[in-house]
């Protein structure tokens, strides 16, 4: 169901108005597909700090990508993750098509 | 780069104060040194033009927002400080935009402020509404909605840090009416936001660099707006010169090595000169300093320096590598990176090497044919190049005249030229040459432009009558959208589609009814005498300079096409 070459990046972010425009924003208009979000703010933190996390296809573009990302002021940190065992993985149950 | 405070010690009102939101904000501006904010009040920033008549602000009320961003850009762009442009909402905002993304693309600290609806009426479609935040976001580093008039005082400085900081870009910082009003009791005004410091990199990095250049036989630097920005034209001539490499110039890196100097190039790319391109396929080893390896400037990436290993310096970290593949890249401000590096070097010379690329430079020269006629696109700026001195300041719109500036002036200085590199837009000229002379008022301004150009800001005539700058508008006339023609010409077999303008302006005219001395070089006995005497009276002028439209720009690499594959005029 889901290909191999998804790859998942992990974003500390903080968290106010604006700040998923930004970040979906910039994947829109480089022309690269967000196969999935999921954001929150973080819970046991006293900053002010979301963790988003992106499902996207690995391509060549990635890395160029994710040096934008790591530009965009209100994101403090970004890494890399497999989709196993992912939060998308643990959700796949809520993204079925109906029979 | 720095941001001066005339006010430093102001850090602690004794008293608490109430402010306006309007009024803070006027006054963290004049805490960063702003002395003059070009704009157009409107119903959503009438608090801040209020406020602004308390201040010792100069305000430059400019005819359309475009405008009045164009005019802080260019004062950006001449001083290397960040400038601020003024505009309501909606229509006001969106007429900005096209400055902020001309901005982005050449890395200006331009800082755009404008008015927003009540915070209430957010939302409701109400009059003069629009998304600024959104129309802002993908055009500038960042871009602020302002929730409270307290946020000012952390948004305003940041703002300017963030502008000038690593690669300078613009912000926009959007404030609803409410909070322009909202009154606030502040005991202390932050400090000024400013430049902070560049990132760290690995100084062996430098030796590796200078390793690889030493062991190349045949290396060409590759200079870019990167080495303007920061401020590193000297360092940058001292290394260049001290290990006696040839050096390319991008559109935005013209000046950093003055036009006669012997290892200049002059500028790589689709407009270049036809041994500037020939020497880079030769060439072994490029170092690439402040570039970003843009299209026009690279031609066809794949056959883009052949032969050659690429070393890349850039402030910027997501250039790196973003279209070339360097051996060596080093993330670093290039300023810092050359002090390192000229203390580090061994001066070296390269008499085979730079032979060769005299040979070369002798055997594909840049002809510029026509450049004793003054009605002829070079001849026309050669010989304005000879009636002004150096010290002029020189913009220019889009189009071929923008192309035969860039190949033909000699420029001498960093900042001396400022032009729309990234966006290429058409109306840039006239409103940047104002915030030039507004930011140099000791040096004349020449803006070159054409016949269509010219007429998407014209109306900044007016605003530039008012100010009585010393700004020349030479305009290759033409009657033609003529770069457009070029390429119809060139490309699409003839087949010219919507590039004449059947009804003519009468630039002159067009000049004097808006307070400008305007000449028509047409219409003169004496063109190169009622020449002479424009350019050397003092004032905004306008001197209208017919050319035929058939005029080409040579040599031209085609889109997409590799850079040794020129397209060469037929010769007279």
């Amino acid at each position: 169901m889901t290909a191999t070459n998804q790859t998942l990046l992990k974003l500390t972010v903080n968290n106010h108005p604006g700040v998923l425009s930004h970040i979906c924003g910039l994947f829109a208009r480089r022309a690269y597909n967000l196969e999935g979000v999921m954001v929150r703010p973080m819970i046991n933190c006293t900053e002010n700090t979301s963790r988003m996390w992106l499902l996207v296809n690995e391509d060549e573009r990635l890395q160029q990508v994710i040096k934008q990302t790591e530009k965009l002021v209100d994101v403090i940190n970004v890494e890399q993750h497999d989709f196993k065992d992912s939060v998308f993985e643990q959700t796949e149950q809520f993204f079925l098509s109906p029979k | 780069m720095r941001i001066e405070t005339n006010e430093a010690n102001d850090l602690d009102i004794k008293a608490q104060q109430q402010f306006s939101g309007a009024q803070l904000l006027i006054k963290l501006l004049e805490r960063q040194g702003i002395t003059h904010i070009a704009g157009i009040p409107g119903g959503a920033n009438l608090p801040m033009y209020d406020a602004l008549t308390d201040s010792k602000i100069t305000h430059v009320l400019a005819r359309h927002e475009q405008g009045a961003g164009f005019i802080a850009l260019g004062m950006a762009r001449t001083s290397g400080q960040a400038q601020v442009c003024f505009a309501s909402s909606g229509p006001g905002a969106s007429n900005l935009v096209t400055a902020v993304a001309d901005a982005k693309l050449d890395s200006v600290p331009l800082i755009a402020i404008t008015g927003q609806v009540p915070q209430a009426m957010m939302g409701t479609d109400a009059f003069q509404e629009i998304d600024t935040f959104g129309l802002m976001l993908p055009i500038t580093k960042h871009n602020w909605i302002v929730r409270s008039a307290e946020e000012l005082l952390e948004i305003i400085p940041k703002a300017f840090e963030i502008a000038l900081s690593g690669r300078p870009g613009p912000v926009s910082i959007d404030i609803p009416k409410d909070v322009q009003n909202q009154l606030i009791n502040i005991k202390q005004l932050p400090q000024p936001g400013k430049r902070i410091t560049n990132p760290d990199f690995d100084h062996s990095l430098v030796s590796s660099m200078l390793t690889k250049i030493k062991q190349a036989q045949r290396p060409i630097l590759m200079i870019g707006g990167g080495i303007v920005y920061a401020d590193a034209t000297q360092a940058m001539r001292t290394f260049a010169e001290s290990l006696d490499i040839p050096a390319v110039q991008t559109f935005m890196g013209l000046g950093v090595l003055p036009d006669d100097h012997p290892l200049a190039l002059g500028m790589l790319g689709m407009h270049g000169a036809p041994y500037t391109n020939l020497v880079l396929e030769e060439c072994d080893l490029l170092i690439g300093m402040g570039v970003r390896f843009d299209d026009r400037a690279t031609g066809k990436v794949a056959e883009f320096c052949p032969s050659a290993q690429i070393i890349h310096v850039d402030i910027d970290h997501s250039e790196i590598g973003k279209i070339t593949n360097p051996v060596l890249a080093i993330q670093a401000d290039i300023g810092e990176l050359l002090e390192i590096a000229n203390q580090l070097l061994e001066p070296c010379k390269r008499p085979l090497w730079r032979q060769r690329v005299d040979q070369m430079k002798q055997h594909n020269p840049l002809v510029l044919e026509g450049d004793n006629d003054l009605f002829r696109p070079y001849g026309a700026i050669k010989t304005v190049a000879t009636l002004v001195d150096q010290s002029a300041n020189i913009t220019t719109d889009v189009g071929q005249h923008q192309m035969w500036v860039a190949q033909a002036y000699p420029f001498t200085r960093p900042r001396q030229w400022i032009s729309s590199g990234g966006l290429g837009t058409m109306g840039f000229g006239l409103p940047a040459a104002i915030g030039m002379a507004l930011a140099e008022p000791q040096r004349k301004v020449i803006c070159f432009s054409g016949d269509g150009s010219f007429m998407m800001n014209i109306q900044e005539l007016a605003t530039m009558a008012e100010l009585g700058l010393d700004v020349k508008v030479v305009i290759l006339n033409n009657d033609h959208l003529g770069l457009v023609r070029q390429q119809q010409t060139l490309f699409y077999n003839k087949n010219l589609s919507a590039v004449k303008f059947q009804q003519t302006v009468d630039f002159a005219n067009t000049a004097i009814s808006m307070g400008v001395s305007g000449l028509d070089l047409g219409r003169s006995n004496y063109p190169l005498d009622d020449l002479k005497h424009a350019l050397n009276t003092p004032g905004p002028w306008v001197i209208n300079l017919p050319i035929c439209e058939t005029e080409m720009v040579f040599p031209m690499v085609a889109p997409g096409a590799a850079n040794r594959d020129m397209i060469y005029g037929e010769t007279a």
